[in-house]
């Protein structure tokens, strides 16, 4: 009876804390199912999976544009005002020849976070329309989404240092802009879109065609 | 129910079981996720390095991590110091995500391992094992201190212009605790605890 066929398929699920296997009752809706071993609540599929993608996501693409746009820093030094987006703390470090400190900042701070947004997409729309194509590498792709994505809190937590280190000094001061509060929420909402998404789904597209 | 018998947490394919040499990591046939792992001895080491961890965890939050000197002025940083910065600048929100993920989630991983794994060392279950050990992976997920490390590095290019930078004890303790608990992390063999509960 193993072999090709999900657990779902034969009424049954696993644990997703202790994977103990389940038999899901006939009407599973209706009844919540909790694991004997663990005590966990059991969701064969997560619950509404693809609406809290979506919702997560959205709220994430429209935080982005703040996050990107609007300062992550005000330096004021000897009386002039400097406003710093996440963009422009880049080229800085590219412009001073600290290429390699302004690569990992865009990786971690721009490519990463849109890489995740996109992919998550993708895997939402592809299971929205039953799509067969490559199962194996879009749930290789779900996984690396699921490792990626907190290296782009980095930002904040520099903000986060160089509030502390930099206060109440005669020289400069520096403040908190509102990108970095944005930028935190993109992080934590893609997070929770990927916590959301339930790659079983994937699957479940392909063994409903067979 | 089978006991020889999971299903794939990644695409629920029903499968037997796969034999996994010790230290080997159990894969999906049909998606290639991580089953589960064979830990030999896991209980003990784990215990190990929380309790290792602990002391890292302390010298890490009581010492600073940075300080600067500018002209006459050091100013020294402790990662309490700079939550309270940033709330201090009304960021509530992100002062409290900081604190979550470097200091409240990571202090979080380590007593729950030492509940779980203390007892568990000497042949016990303590009560409420169940959702202590469902709590700890939610805790391991929001466990930054790796990315906070790579902002300690970036910091300090960043300001190296400005001012002398020195690094303070409590950095050195953070860099030795987030190997530790990834360590931990490896050897944590939560399928032993399972085992011992059995169903109810
Ligand atoms: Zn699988």
């Amino acid at each position: 009876m193993t072999g090709t066929h999900s657990a779902l398929r034969l009424g049954l699920a696993g644990c997703h804390s202790c994977q103990l296997l389940l038999r899901v009752p006939a009407r599973v809706r209706s009844s919540t199912l909790r694991c004997p071993r663990c005590g966990a609540v059991v969701h064969p599929r997560k619950p509404r999976s693809l609406s809290r993608t979506w919702a997560l996501l959205l709220a994430a693409y429209v935080f982005y544009v703040p996050a990107m746009v609007l300062p992550i820093t005000r330096i004021t030094t000897l009386g002039r005002l400097q406003e710093d987006t996440i963009m422009s703390g880049v080229v800085y470090f590219f412009q001073s020849g600290e290429w390699p400190i302004g690569l990992v900042i865009f990786v971690a701070s721009v490519f990463v976070p849109v890489l995740k947004l996109l992919i998550l997409s993708l895997l939402a729309v592809s299971v929205q329309w039953r799509s067969q194509w490559r199962p194996r590498d879009r749930t290789r792709l779900y996984r690396i989404t699921e490792m990626v994505g907190h290296w782009s809190m980095v930002d904040v937590y520099v903000v986060t240092l160089l509030v502390a280190l930099v206060k109440a000094g005669a020289l400069a001061s520096i403040e908190v802009g509102p990108a970095a509060f944005y930028f935190a929420s993109v992080v934590v909402l893609t997070i929770l879109a990927a916590n959301a998404f339930d790659p079983r789904l994937i699957w479940d597209a392909l063994e409903e065609a067979a | 129910m089978n006991a020889s018998l999971i299903a794939c947490p990644d695409c629920d394919l029903l499968q037997h079981k796969p034999l996994v040499p010790p230290g080997g990591v159990a894969r999906c046939r049909r998606c290639g996720a991580g089953l589960y792992r064979r830990v030999p001895g896991g209980v003990d080491r784990t215990l190990a390095l929380a309790l290792a961890g602990l002391v890292l965890f302390a010298v890490a939050n009581l010492f600073p991590l940075l300080s600067v000197r500018l002209g006459e002025d050091l100013v020294s940083a402790t990662l309490a110091a700079a939550v309270k910065a940033l709330w201090d600048q009304g960021e509530l929100a992100l002062a409290g995500l900081v604190a979550g993920t470097c200091i409240v989630a990571p202090l979080l991983v380590l007593l729950s391992i030492l509940y779980v794994f203390a007892p568990l060392h000497f042949g016990r279950l303590p009560p409420a094992v169940a959702p202590v050990v469902r709590s700890l992976h939610a805790f391991q997920a929001w466990n930054m201190m790796e990315v906070f490390l790579l902002g300690i590095l970036v910091t300090v290019v960043k300001l190296a212009k400005m001012a002398t930078i020195l690094p303070g004890p409590g950095v050195v303790a953070f860099f030795m605790l987030i190997f530790l608990l990834a360590a931990a992390a490896t050897a944590m063999d939560t399928e032993a605890v399972w085992a011992r509960i059995g169903i109810r």
